[in-house]
Parts: structure tokens; C-alpha cells; sequence
């Protein structure tokens, strides 16, 4: 979700993790503020948790130190907001799923595509006459190359779920301080 | 003990220590008000002419009187009524419930008859709000609006009570009312160490708040601060009355329309103590060539508000109260006679340029007025170039005595304003505003009248928008498009009279005196049509977009 682009002088892409009141509007309440004030979010999922009261919103976000330390003291205005959490990408197990529908047109595409599938480690999800669907699961790098390559063939359709991150070892993020 | 949701709403409010609230009944919120009509021993309810006028009239009461302002309002056009009056609170960090009616859970989502997603509308201008449509979820949505209301940075929440909430019942039981969170000083004792040796070091130190100084009470520790460091203080326009307007060490308001010494002292200081306050782009025009190379000491409740507009040397997160109350103890007492003595030319030198003609010009009528201001009376300001004058002009000694609305600058928040801060204080009330703004609020005359309240309204009718005609003068080309009110013909005079208020038209000095003496004598509200020259303007003048560098004082010459 792009909520607009501006020129930030020494943009970086940062991964927070942000445990919220598992609340209907509370997407809603995030993502207005987002948008309200003009931060530029490049992917945002939620999820459920370990814990039936929470849920758990992951964000990329584009921005300058500034911009950053605007958008984590922002969220924590938000009363449904309990942990914002900043992921370091070294120390954090980063993931995203795809789906990919390519056209089954050609005994020759089909073969490339399923080589390529192959070395990639995609799963074929679906396979009918006229169609495949491979799903992927990986780095966001990793989608955005196979995506990439599949570009000589047919895509019919993609759809990504953006990115789900956790911290390595034992650390939770459910007992970290605020701010 | 069983209760009727409606029910629940009234007792809560009561348990909450409201007993005074303003409002306007409808379809979702007739059972509130038939509750309310049980309980009109304890609960006041005003009737407002509009709800915007409600929103007004709590905010007013909850700036005047530092209590939470609470309104009541139905369904869909009732709450989208509200929407201004809750921004303005919003805006200016003013501690606001706000209770709407909805149509029943079964009719959300199907567009019924006056349905409307408030909540949705009012997630950017609200701190917090709820969508209530279980009545066990009530009582409790209604304790935590309150707290957060009070709590930190203060501001509006708004509760939305669906009809099947206030007509189902479920057990209730008194709880003691919500005391607001304590506030966490999110700074490391090396920040505040920091902050104090930049303070320590500084040789042109100078003192600024805002209205987070008077919503925490920080105004003696302010003075404490500036006289240990030998430095002059100055504020916001929302933090005018914070300190007392003829405080030896205070030079006045800021920004834009900021006066001539407070302006220039702290375009010349090293160190800029920044105290609840957010530097607003009008306070300090272009941000990215505000104090360039100075000091900033940040001190805020709201965290967000610290490196937002300025780059912060010292940004401390906190109460201010007690963020001074550490920060005194590190500070070393001295004397900066160099400092004191440039700041003391700054005033003489504003002496120089003060406005001294005679005759009815707005600074004449203002100190006319202020001849009668005691040191409780509170002064409400509308929106415009009489705003700036009563800022600029009249004096001030205690703290929520003078209320405006800064941030969101509601033209029409006068009247309104004006009744809250005369009922929240039991006394006269005074409202400065001009005559385009009163246009926006005259229906509250009605208000002002049934409650019989004693508001003096000073109505500075220059006949246009003067604001906007000043910046059409001066910064385009004098093409005065559509700000002109010369073509109405209102005798605001019949008006109030035909609002069974009284009121007189004034057109020389001698004449306001006399209409002032009439008008602080009277019972009930008192319209003073005062005629101020059109072509009058606010200096002095920061151009919009420019700097502390590009201030003017006088136009032509």
C-alpha cells in the first residue's frame, strides 16, 4: 500500500512490527493515520498472534530518521496500539507469500516455467489446460527475481501478501518496552 | 444494580463529575434525554441554537475552567455538526466528551434514516472514540473516554451510542471518576543534564511556551526558569494568559502577528527553551529557516510534537511540570546584563513604534475594553484580525482567562466559546469578534438569552474579512475579491434586540465607553457594534512563508 511518494533526503526502508487491540477499525485507525500524514508505506499485512487479544501489523515504511521517529511516536498515540517495534532486518527471519497465475500456452513455456519453478523452489498450486498457478514463499527479494523472470511468459494474474517478519532467538515482541 | 443503557450514559456522566452539558436531542438520543430529564437535578442540560454551538460552548467551559467540556448530539446531521467544533478542540488540545446517538445495530450499514459512520469521520480529529452498539461495553467506553480525554496531551473523544445500546439495560454500578493517567518522563537523566548545560552556557537564552503550559498549571516554574537565567519569556498565541501580561520578564506572543520585542528577542537567541508548546508553522514561519544554528530545548508531553517541526538540540518527553521541576535544580543562577540590556532596547524601541493615534482604532477600543477586564474575567476571541489585536493588546493575569482558537482558527467559535466560559466560571464573559465570524455564530444569541447570560460582545465590524482582505492588499495586488460585507445591510443592534438581547452601535471612543459601562452593567448578553476602519491592519506581520528575517512593522513609507 502506497500512501504517496515525496522525496525524503536519505531514504531508508525500515520493518516495524506493531501489536494492536484485536479490535474491528483498528486496521482502519492505523492506516488513516498513515495516510493523514503522508507516510510512505510500501507493504503492510495483519495478522492474528499468539494471543487472542492481539494482532499483529507488519510494516514497511520508507523514510528519513526523522520520518521514522514521527511514525513510531505516532502510532503510539493510538490507545489500541500496545508495541511498536522496530525489526532489525540482520536479526529478523523476513517472509512473503505469492501467487502467480502464468498461461499454460505452449508445451515449451510450460517446461521453462516449471524448470524455473524448480529452481526456485516454487510449488505448483494448481494446473489446468489453460493455466498455472505456483506459489512461492521467501524473501521479498527472492519473490521480486522469480516474479521477474516470469515476465517472459504470460502472467495472468499475481497477488503478494506482504511482509511477515519475526526477531531470531527468543526474543518477544509482546514484553518490549514502549518507545 | 439494572439499567437502561440510556441510564447508564446520565449516571456515568454524573459518576464522572459532569454536571453540565450542552446539546441538541434527536431520534437516536431521545432516550439520553429522557434519562437527563430524570436526572435534571443533577445535570444541567444547555440547549444549543446548533450543535456546532454546543461543541463551542464545551470547549469554552473546558478552557475556561481546565474540566472536561461534555456535548450530546444525534445521529447523522447532529454529528456532523460537531465535526468542527471537534476539530477546533482537537487543534488546540482541549479535553472533550463527546456523546452521538446511532440508529439501531440491526439498521447499521443499510444507510437508515439519519445514519452516519461518526466514528469514521472523526478519526483524524479525535484522540481517541468509540463505536458502542453492546450496552455492557457503555459504561466502561464512557470511563475510558474521560480518562483519556484528561490524560497527557489532552483532547476531544467521542463516544457513538447506537439506539439498542440505550435501550437495553444491564448492571451498573458506581465506580469513582477517572483521575487521568500519570505521564511517564520519557527522557535519561543525561538528557536533562545536557539540556541544562546548553541553558547554563547560553548566552541569550530565551523562555517560549504554549498552551500545554497552561493545561499542565507549568506557569510559576516558567517564571522561576526566566528569572534564574536572567531571560525574557514569550509565547504562542495559545499560551497568552500563562504568564501575567505585565510580568516584568514577558514580551508577549509570537509568529506571524507576533510583537515587535518578543519577535526580535528571540530571532537573537542562542538558546530557545521551548516549553508545551509545538511550533506551529504559524508560530514560526518557514520551519526549515526557523533558528538556524541555535539551541533548541524541546520540552513537551506529546513525544510526537519533539524534531516534528524544528530540530531539537534537546528534545525531553514529558509533564512539563515536573520535567521543570528536575531541570531547575541543574540550573545555574546568573545574571546576563548584556542580554537584559539589548532586551530592554527591544521594548523601548517597540514603545516607539506602538500605534498612537487617537479615535476609534482597534487598539484604542481593545484598551477601552480592557479598562474593565478584572483579573477573572475571561476573554473570548474569535478568528481574524481582531483576534491578532486582542492578542497583541490586552492584558491578562491569570491563566485561562483568554480563550481563541489557535490551531484550527474556527471563525463562528466565539459565541459558543463565550457561553461555556460564562457558565464554567459564573461570571461575566467577554467576547472580542469580528463581524464576518459573528455572522457564523449569531444563532447562539438565542442561547446567550435563555440562559440569561451576562457576555459582553465587543463586534469589531469593519464591514469585510479583514484578515483576508490584508492579504489581499498586501500580497495580491489589492484585488479584494469577495471579502467585502459592505453590501449587507444587518443592524446588528435590531438584531440583538430581536434576539430579546440589548445592544448599542458605537462610531467613536467616547461612545464605546459609554456603551462599555452600559454593557458590563447588564444582565444578559450585550451586542456592542463597534465600527472599526476596513482599511486597519494587524502589524506586525510576518509574510506567510517567511522568517523571523522578513517580519515587518509598517506598511508604505
Amino acid at each position: 500500500m502506497t500512501c504517496s511518494i515525496r522525496l525524503v533526503s536519505s531514504m531508508e526502508r525500515y520493518t516495524f512490527a506493531i501489536l494492536v487491540r484485536n479490535q474491528s477499525g483498528v486496521l482502519n485507525r492505523v492506516t488513516s493515520m498513515f495516510r493523514r500524514r503522508q507516510f510512505n508505506i510500501s507493504s503492510l499485512t495483519v495478522s492474528e498472534t499468539e494471543s487472542a487479544d492481539l494482532s499483529r501489523i507488519t510494516v514497511l515504511f520508507d523514510g528519513d530518521e526523522q520520518a521514522k521517529q514521527q511514525l513510531k511516536s505516532q502510532l503510539y498515540k493510538l490507545p489500541d496500539i500496545k508495541v511498536v517495534s522496530e525489526l532489525d532486518r540482520e536479526q529478523t527471519v523476513n517472509c512473503e507469500l505469492l501467487l502467480i497465475k502464468l498461461a499454460n500456452s505452449s508445451a515449451a513455456a510450460r517446461n521453462d516455467i516449471l524448470d524455473a519453478a524448480g529452481a526456485f523452489e516454487a510449488r505448483v498450486m494448481d494446473y489446468a489446460r489453460d493455466a498455472i498457478i505456483l506459489q512461492l514463499v521467501g524473501e521479498s527479494r527472492h519473490i521480486d527475481n522469480f516474479i521477474d523472470l516470469m515476465r517472459d511468459y504470460e502472467i495472468l494474474e499475481i497477488c503478494r501478501t506482504g511482509v511477515v517478519s519475526l526477531q531470531r532467538g527468543s526474543a518477544v515482541m509482546r514484553n518490549a518496552k514502549r518507545l | 444494580m439494572l439499567l437502561q443503557g440510556s441510564e447508564i450514559v446520565v449516571r456515568t456522566l454524573m459518576e464522572q463529575g459532569v454536571d453540565l452539558v450542552y446539546g441538541f436531542p434527536g431520534g437516536t438520543v431521545v432516550d439520553i434525554y429522557d434519562a437527563l430529564y430524570q436526572h435534571q437535578n443533577d445535570i444541567r442540560h444547555v440547549l444549543t441554537a446548533h450543535e456546532q454551538g454546543a461543541t463551542h460552548a464545551a470547549d469554552g467551559y473546558a478552557r475556561a475552567t481546565g474540566k472536561v467540556g461534555v456535548c450530546i448530539a444525534t445521529s447523522g446531521p447532529g454529528a456532523t455538526n460537531l465535526v468542527t467544533g471537534i476539530a477546533t478542540a482537537f487543534l488546540d488540545s482541549v479535553p472533550m466528551v463527546v456523546i452521538t446517538g446511532n440508529v439501531a445495530l440491526d439498521n447499521i450499514g443499510t444507510d437508515a434514516f439519519q445514519e452516519i459512520d461518526i466514528t469514521g469521520i472523526t478519526l483524524p480529529i479525535t484522540k481517541h472514540n468509540y463505536f458502542v452498539s453492546d450496552v455492557n461495553k457503555l459504561a466502561p467506553a464512557i470511563r475510558e473516554a474521560f480518562v483519556l480525554a484528561c490524560s497527557g496531551r489532552p483532547g476531544p473523544v467521542l463516544v457513538d451510542v447506537t439506539k439498542n445500546a440505550q435501550e437495553d439495560k444491564t448492571e451498573w454500578e458506581q465506580m469513582p471518576p477517572a483521575a487521568s493517567e500519570k505521564t511517564t518522563q520519557r527522557y535519561l537523566r543525561e538528557e536533562l543534564v545536557g539540556a541544562a548545560e546548553a541553558i547554563n552556557t547560553s548566552v541569550r537564552p530565551y523562555v517560549y511556551f504554549g498552551g500545554g503550559a497552561i493545561s499542565c498549571g507549568a506557569q510559576e516554574l516558567i517564571i522561576e526558569l526566566a528569572d534564574a537565567i536572567d531571560a525574557p519569556i514569550g509565547c504562542s498565541l495559545m499560551g497568552i494568559s500563562g504568564v501575567p501580561t505585565g510580568h516584568p520578564r514577558f514580551l508577549g506572543m509570537e509568529g506571524m502577528h507576533g510583537r515587535l520585542a518578543s519577535t526580535l528577542a528571540m530571532r537573537e537567541s542562542d538558546c530557545l527553551i521551548a516549553l508545551g508548546t509545538r511550533f506551529n508553522d504559524r508560530a514560526t514561519g518557514n520551519r526549515s529557516n526557523f533558528k538556524p544554528g541555535a539551541t533548541i530545548v524541546h520540552i513537551d508531553v506529546d513525544v510526537s510534537e519533539l524534531s516534528k517541526n524544528t530540530s531539537d538540540s534537546f528534545a525531553l518527553a514529558g509533564d512539563l511540570k515536573v520535567a521543570l521541576q528536575e531541570l531547575l535544580p541543574l540550573i545555574r543562577k546568573r545574571a546576563r546584563t548584556n542580554w537584559s540590556e539589548y532586551v530592554a532596547g527591544l521594548r523601548a524601541q517597540e514603545a516607539g513604534v506602538l500605534d498612537r493615534r487617537e479615535g476609534l482604532t482597534p487598539r484604542n477600543a481593545l484598551l477601552a475594553l480592557g479598562e474593565h477586564l478584572d483579573a477573572a474575567t475571561c476573554v473570548v476571541a474569535d478568528v481574524g484580525q481582531h483576534q491578532m489585536w486582542a492578542a497583541q493588546t490586552l492584558r491578562f493575569e491569570r491563566p485561562r482567562t483568554f480563550v481563541t482558537s489557535g490551531g484550527l482558527g474556527t471563525m463562528g467559535f466565539g459565541l459558543g466559546a463565550a457561553i461555556g466560559a460564562a457558565m464554567g466560571t459564573g461570571r461575566r464573559s467577554v467576547l472580542v469578534i469580528g463581524d464576518g465570524g459573528f455572522y457564523m455564530c449569531l444563532n447562539e444569541l438565542a442561547t446567550a438569552v435563555a440562559e440569561r447570560l451576562p457576555i459582553v460582545v465587543l463586534l469589531m465590524n469593519n464591514a469585510s474579512l479583514g484578515m483576508v482582505r490584508q492579504w489581499q492588499r498586501l500580497f495580491y495586488g489589492g484585488r479584494c475579491n469577495q471579502t467585502s460585507l459592505a453590501g449587507r445591510k444587518t443592524d446588528f443592534v435590531m438584531l440583538a434586540r430581536a434576539f430579546g438581547a440589548d445592544g448599542a452601535r458605537v462610531e467613536s471612543l467616547d461612545d464605546l465607553r459609554e456603551a462599555l459601562d452600559v454593557a458590563f452593567r447588564a444582565q444578559g448578553p450585550f451586542l456592542i457594534d463597534c465600527a472599526i476602519d476596513a482599511d486597519e491592519l494587524v502589524l506586525p506581520m510576518m509574510p506567510p512563508g517567511g522568517t523571523l528575517d522578513d517580519v515587518f512593522y509598517k506598511v508604505g513609507e
